[in-house]
Order: structure tokens, then C-alpha cells, then sequence
């Protein structure tokens, strides 16, 4: 029996080159910290990369219907924060409150979008929200608090997708 | 390049589109331009104005990863304007 080879050609073809992909992880619940894994992400889509975020512990608040818009600069142990206190003042009744409005306020002056307009930005243009299925458990929150798109899964999902990515980040 | 140059250049092919991102920062011209270039056809122009210093890095980079092409950049008065191709095929 003779083999032919009827289409070498096709074989020839290569196979279409794969999209870039970033992973994040947003493990922190402070306004500040908010905005670097939603910048990242809307940006690597827009270079024409896939991107995801894993928010775990306390980074889930981004995800936080009741919480997103709530997010807040420390002012204790936040020596390049907003309103630089010595940690003595920084426990001062409305020193949080303070910090927080003062950086709200560079954002707005910036024309930087909010956390929840950021938060519509990268889901819209279609970054892969992980929200640790963990974090919920252990700190009670349910799915209907969560922003709609968000993929409730373990370490394990989001592994899988960060095994095929060029580019991978904790925040 | 001057502008008499930059013009002349750009004159064959006109611009389909004017996008001013002038006072937004970083990520919001890339991800502002990112949104007209995908709805451009290939060989298509897009014409970006932007004031963030950090585009002057930002959207050669951003022209590279997406496969467009950055055919010029001019700065004036604080702005820079960039003239970018959709890339692929049409």
C-alpha cells in the first residue's frame, strides 16, 4: 500500500499566532491599590492581549457591589500616601477620611474614571474577572455582591489561565 | 519633522478619524485609541492628539503590539499628535 500525501500544502500552513496574555492578581482593598491591576489590564487589551485578574482577600472589594465605591487610602503606615502623618496622628478620627478624599480628587482633577467606571471599562472590553471563591467563604460575601461578569473560582482556574500567559503580576 | 513635512507626508492618505485625548492619562489614550482603531478597517488612518508626556513611549508601543503602523509624531505646544495605520488585512 502506497501512502500519498494529497494536500502537503495545508500542511504547510502555520498555525495563527497566539494572542499575548497578562495574569494579575489584585490582592489589596485600598483605593490606591485599586487602580494598578484595572490600568494594566485595560491597557494589555487594548495592545490586543487577553487579560484576567484574580481579586483575592481583600483586593474581592474591587469586586464589591456594597464596597467598590467605598475603597480608601490609609493614612497609618502610608508614608507617600495623600496627607503624610507621623503614625501617632495617623489614627486620628478622619485622617482615613481625609486621605481618601484628597486622592478622590486627584483621580476626578486627572479625569481618572472611578474604580467602578474602570471596573465597566475592562469588563467591557472583555478582561476575565476571577473572583476568589476563597476570599468569599472566608469572609462571607455571596455572588449577588458581586459586580455581573464576575467568575467565581479557586486557585487552581485561575492557574490554569495564567499558565498560558507572557505576563503575570501581584498587586 | 516639520509640520509643513508632516502635512505634505499625510496628505496622500487622509485621516479617517480625529481623536483628541488632550488632559487624559495613561491608560486612557491608548485605551481610547485602541477603541476607534478596532472599528477601522485595515489601512485605515487614525489622527491622535494627546498632552500625557508618557504617550510619546506609550503609543509607539501600543502601535507595535497591536500590529498597527506609527507613520508620524509631531509635538507642539505641549501636545503631540501621531498618525496611526490599522494593521492586518482588509
Amino acid at each position: 500500500m502506497t501512502l500519498t500525501r494529497t494536500n502537503p500544502v495545508s500542511e504547510a500552513v502555520s498555525e495563527p499566532a497566539r494572542r499575548r496574555r497578562i495574569a494579575l492578581v489584585a490582592s489589596k482593598g485600598t483605593l490606591d491599590q485599586a487602580y494598578p491591576p484595572l490600568i494594566l489590564a485595560s491597557t494589555a487589551v487594548s495592545l490586543g492581549w487577553e487579560a484576567g485578574i484574580y481579586f483575592t482577600f481583600y483586593g474581592l472589594d474591587i469586586l464589591h457591589k456594597d464596597r467598590f465605591e467605598k475603597l480608601k487610602v490609609a493614612s497609618l503606615a502610608n508614608p507617600s500616601g495623600p496627607i503624610q502623618l507621623p503614625n501617632v496622628l495617623g489614627v486620628v478620627p478622619g485622617a482615613t477620611a481625609a486621605a481618601t478624599k484628597v486622592m478622590r480628587n486627584w483621580m476626578s482633577n486627572s479625569n481618572m474614571p472611578t474604580v467602578p467606571e474602570f471596573l465597566d471599562m475592562v469588563r467591557d472590553s472583555g478582561v476575565h474577572l476571577f473572583a476568589c471563591a476563597t476570599t468569599m467563604g472566608v469572609m462571607g460575601v455571596e455572588a449577588e455582591d458581586l459586580v455581573e461578569g464576575a467568575d467565581i473560582a479557586g486557585a487552581a482556574a485561575f492557574l490554569d489561565y495564567a499558565a498560558d500567559a507572557d505576563v503575570t503580576l501581584f498587586v | 519633522m516639520t509640520e509643513t513635512q508632516h502635512l505634505r507626508e499625510n496628505a496622500v492618505v487622509p485621516e479617517k478619524e480625529t481623536l483628541d485625548c488632550s488632559g487624559l492619562l495613561c491608560p486612557l489614550p491608548v485605551y481610547q485609541a485602541a477603541l476607534v482603531l478596532n472599528r477601522l478597517t485595515a489601512g485605515d488612518r487614525l489622527r491622535l492628539i494627546t498632552t500625557d508626556p508618557g504617550a510619546l513611549r506609550d503609543v509607539p508601543a501600543m502601535a507595535r503590539q497591536r500590529g498597527d503602523t506609527l507613520h508620524s509624531v509631531v509635538e507642539e505646544e505641549g501636545r503631540q499628535v501621531f498618525i496611526l495605520e490599522k494593521g492586518g488585512t482588509s
